[in-house]
């Protein structure tokens, strides 16, 4: 007989069948947006009695259930809050073991000692919104990111979120690893980020 | 200078589409890769605030989501206009938080338990009330990281 050479396959429909599973996976693709704000809650314990702090520590924010806010016992608009957490933060109006020698605040005697005894209090309402809340979150940390890349730039010449980035994925990071996450601790000690939240009010 | 003549009636020819499977399927596996699968169907209105001071969450199996805001169109009827929470597939009630954060700790391996986080997916127009409880319960059961997860942008959009 004959050796027969097998018939050719014909692969046009090749494509056909490609498309047909691209645009199925092209339907269903999300790219996930899995980003926010990390906030870490404070443990239930009873505290026995709670440390007596200073009025002029504390940085009280309030926002009301029609989502305003009063800071400080005045009214203020959102755009002005950031400012005014960082002028609180940085204020450095303390004096002898107290004093912060790396503030650039007004050195106001009736605003915080320094930003390791600045305490922020957020409340809010039960009928705040929760856009509200974020925006405030934001700004808040914000403030203390703004502060924090200040001073990293300063000593390390580099912003903190950038170290904090590369301390995060560290691939990309040419130095030591060891170095960098010492620096972040170095930077997070000078402010540390003290914000409490108070039960919202019924 | 007939050299330079074109050919008479010399037709385009065909254009191959012979590596056209091959384009097809280096799109195909792009997609296949990069697809991540709802895990969870939605049956609230998730229509997230914005913020610009994010921090990226990585390690997706070591997330826990709970979710709330107003049930969807289609859900209204059943469940009315009031914010829920949405737990994996279902609508859930506060007091459903700690069995299921206990739940999602059993499933995982005992040394990452600590690393678990809760990612809080919460509609904008919800109330602080519902969160407060949420983050009470997270609290009672020592579930203490967690994470507000928002979409980038400018904060002053969220308020109008």
């Amino acid at each position: 007989m004959a050796k027969r050479s097998a018939p050719e396959v014909n692969a046009g429909s090749m494509a056909d069948i490609a498309f047909l599973l691209l645009i199925f996976f092209l339907v269903t693709t999300t790219i996930e947006t899995d980003s926010g704000i990390s906030r870490k809650l404070p443990p239930i314990e009873d505290v026995e009695d709670p440390p007596i702090i200073k009025q002029k520590n504390i940085f009280t924010v309030v926002i009301n259930r029609d989502d305003r806010l009063l800071v400080e016992d005045e009214l203020m608009q959102l755009e002005d809050l950031r400012a005014a957490a960082v002028a609180f933060l940085d204020n450095g109006g303390g004096v002898g073991d107290e004093a912060c020698d790396y503030c650039k605040g007004k050195r106001d005697t009736s605003s915080s000692d320094n930003p390791d005894k600045a305490i922020i209090s957020l409340q809010n309402d039960r009928f705040t919104s929760y856009n509200a809340y974020i925006s405030v979150q934001n700004e808040l940390v914000a403030a203390y990111n703004e502060l924090r890349n200040r001073e990293a730039q300063r000593i390390f010449g580099m912003d903190f979120t950038v170290m904090e980035k590369f301390a995060k994925d560290g691939v990309s990071y040419a130095g030591n690893k060891d170095k960098l996450k010492e620096n972040i601790m170095r930077i997070k000690l000078m402010y540390p980020q003290k914000l409490s939240e108070a039960e919202p009010r019924k | 200078m007939s050299k330079f003549r074109k050919k008479s009636g010399g037709e385009l020819p065909p254009i191959s589409t012979a590596s056209l499977p091959d384009i097809v399927f280096m799109l195909l596996f792009f997609f296949m890769v990069a697809t991540v699968m709802r895990q969870n169907t939605l049956k609230i209105q998730n229509n997230l605030p914005m913020a610009d001071q994010v921090e990226k969450l990585d390690k997706k199996d070591l997330i826990m989501y709970i979710y709330a805001g107003k049930p969807s169109q289609r859900y209204q009827k059943t469940f009315g206009q009031e914010a829920r929470i949405q737990l994996g597939d279902k609508f859930a009630d506060v007091k459903d938080i700690k069995a299921f954060i206990e739940g999602e700790r059993a499933s995982k391996r005992e040394e990452l338990v600590p690393f678990l986080t809760t990612a809080l997916k919460v509609d904008g127009e919800t109330k602080m009330g519902l969160i407060s409880d949420i983050k009470q319960e997270l609290r009672e059961v020592n579930a203490l990281k967690i994470n507000y997860t928002t979409k980038k942008g400018d904060v002053f959009k969220n308020m109008n």
